[in-house]
């Protein structure tokens, strides 16, 4: 794997058991991410999109092959090894955007640090600076009851980003937001990538997210069937 | 400390379920304190009550006599030993000679037992200097509840029959000078108190007893030939039996009350764990681990115990503090249980019985809430992310 490659992977393959048969999620991808990408895989549901994100984000292991996150082996990881890497190194969000419903903003966002044990004083001020990025510094103490879809979607992206991350998984980010808020989440995740030079993967199926990428894999049946650089003049401002 | 500090937040958060949680587990602990605060109060006040009016520290019984034989009772008598005479002259012992009579109230025949004491005597808690007191030829001394199945006033006379050493009837009228109030059932029902000089003279023994009662101060008394020492325990044996057999009802009690509490606790852990699978695949995918997550799991059920402590502390204490002060009073009919309690109740409560039992508590509560949190680490976090299990 070259110095300016994240993640790679080598004839990955996912199976899971249906019973008496066997499912192949993902069939023999070998992919490859730099740092700084902003890459879609894309494709139809059940094509094996969050198949991939899971295992890159190491919460789950592949059947076969070899996948490098970060310079460690996924299918080599103990589980405390494998949480230890995603809590310093990898940001996910989601389409539900999974807050903790007891916490406030502030305490979401603020959860990855605590795991990491960062000190307070720096703990508060990294949290104000993720919210001040995703614009959400006067809503610290609202909880995620109170906030509206597209607001949801920033603060799970300021937990994603607040300890600094290399990559960032993002799995349907836009699927239950309207268009408005779509767009905004997405340019605050452009910015973001050009700001921390933290690489976004994204799962996705939606237009509006696909016209932001600058890298897409298609993925259909669990196959890699195009994977192309989109050009960059080309997304929307 | 991190995974404490999300446990309080946690369970702060979940508000109203916390709370019913808390406050029916904060009821099966002052419930289950003052309930065994009762029965020791019922223990000790009982066993005291028969100590000081009854038992002293034992007791020395004539060779022959037995309480529970009363055809062995008229032979139950002896000159009492040098040795034994020595502790009443130093008032640490009192003579009691005992037979069987029969009164004569109103027309009425009652079977009762004669019992002489000396009116001077101030080992056991009775009030026999009454019966030093008048100048009657025979005072006679009564506890209430004798004196009611009776029908007997103060100042009434009875006719009072018995047999002498010979085994000759004899009958004389005695006075009732005093009618006393005692806890105590078995130096009341039935019995008739007389000096024992009298009792002496009316049955030919002088200078003989059936029993003699140590004073309850005395720790250790000689050995007498003829005559057999029942220390406490052995007096106190029957009552003892008794509330070992309520102590298991009680034991069921407390064990079916605690359970509902507990219940409570597993009930919220395992919906707790259902309703928040996603929550805890977040918590995974976040960074955390298995063990961290049914640490936090655990801790949160466990911290329910704490905060139930702390309520039910805030209105426990004042509780227990006022029926300890105050007492608990009992109805009338509580005479009838055939126990020395009185018409109040003072429940009695250690430091180390409220943390031995809010220790035990807590216990149970943790491993209970630790139970259901096993689940987490068969847990597929990508599955619980979906919101599977």
């Amino acid at each position: 794997m070259q110095d300016s490659q994240l993640i790679e992977t080598q004839n990955l393959v996912k199976k899971f058991p249906m019973g008496r048969e066997t499912l192949v999620a993902l069939d023999n991808i070998s992919l490859s991410f730099s740092k700084g990408e902003f890459s879609g895989i894309i494709g139809p549901s059940g094509s094996g999109k969050t198949t991939f994100l899971n295992i890159i984000g190491t919460l789950d292991v592949p059947s076969e092959g070899n996948v490098n996150v970060l310079g460690a082996q996924v299918e080599n990881l103990s589980h405390k090894e494998a949480a230890q890497l995603r809590n310093r190194h990898i940001g996910f969000i989601f389409q539900t955007f999974n807050l903790l419903p007891v916490y406030t903003v502030f305490e979401n966002v603020e959860f990855p640090l605590l795991l990491q044990g960062v000190p307070v004083d720096k703990r508060k001020q990294a949290v104000m600076d993720a919210l001040d990025w995703v614009g959400l510094a006067d809503r610290a103490k609202s909880r995620p009851n109170q906030l509206s879809g597209g607001e949801s979607q920033r603060v799970a992206i300021a937990r994603a980003i607040v300890k600094k991350p290399s990559l960032i998984l993002a799995d349907e980010p836009t699927a239950n937001l309207d268009a408005e808020n779509s767009h905004n989440v997405l340019q605050t995740m452009v910015q973001l990538n050009q700001e921390l030079e933290a690489t976004f993967i994204f799962s996705t199926h939606d237009e509006k997210v696909i016209q932001y990428l600058r890298r897409k894999i298609s993925l259909i049946d669990g196959k890699v069937v195009k994977d192309e650089a989109m050009d960059l003049v080309a997304q929307p401002s | 400390m991190m995974i404490f500090k999300l446990a309080i937040r946690n369970i702060l958060g979940a508000g109203l379920r916390t709370w019913l949680n808390v406050i029916v587990l904060s009821l099966a602990f002052v419930t289950i304190i003052l309930s065994i605060g009762i029965n020791q109060g019922l223990v000790t006040q009982i066993s005291t009550s028969m100590i000081k009016s009854e038992i002293g520290s034992g007791q020395y019984w004539q060779a022959n006599y037995d309480p529970y034989d009363p055809f062995s009772l008229q032979d139950a008598h002896a000159v009492i030993p040098g040795d034994i005479e020595d502790l009443i002259e130093q008032k640490k012992a009192v003579p009691v000679l005992l037979t069987q009579g029969t009164i004569y109230p109103q027309g009425r025949i009652m079977p009762v037992f004669l019992k002489g004491i000396p009116a001077e005597q101030a080992v056991l808690q009775m009030p026999s200097a009454a019966l030093g007191t008048g100048d009657e030829e025979l005072p006679a001394l009564v506890g209430a509840r004798m004196a009611k199945s009776a029908a007997l006033n103060l100042g009434d006379t009875v006719t009072l029959r018995w047999r002498d050493k010979n085994g000759t009837f004899d009958a004389k009228d005695a006075v009732i000078v005093h009618i006393m109030n005692t806890t105590v059932g078995t130096i009341d029902n039935m019995q008739v108190w007389l000096p024992l000089t009298k009792l002496q003279e009316m049955m030919g023994l002088p200078g003989e007893a059936s029993l003699v009662i140590v004073d309850e101060n005395i720790e250790t008394v000689p050995e007498v030939s003829g005559w057999d020492f029942k220390d406490q325990d052995f007096l106190l044996k029957d009552f003892r039996e008794l509330i070992k057999t309520r102590a298991i009802a009680r034991s069921i009690f407390y064990v079916l009350l605690l359970f509902v509490a507990v219940i409570a606790i597993f009930d919220t852990q395992f919906l707790s764990i259902f309703e928040r699978r996603k929550e805890i695949g977040t918590l995974i995918s976040l960074g955390m681990t298995k063990a961290k997550v049914i640490q936090l799991f655990t801790l949160e059920g466990a911290l329910h115990g704490f905060l139930a402590a702390l309520v039910g502390a805030a209105y426990g204490i004042p509780l227990i503090n006022y029926l300890a002060r105050r007492g608990i009073d009992l109805p009338q009919s509580s005479d009838s249980f055939g126990l020395a309690l009185g018409h109040t109740l003072y429940p009695t409560y250690s430091t180390m019985l409220v943390l031995s039992i809010t220790v035990f508590i807590l216990i149970v509560v943790t491993i209970v809430s630790y139970l259901p949190t096993r689940n987490i680490s068969k847990l597929n976090p990508t599955d619980a992310l979906r919101g599977r299990l």
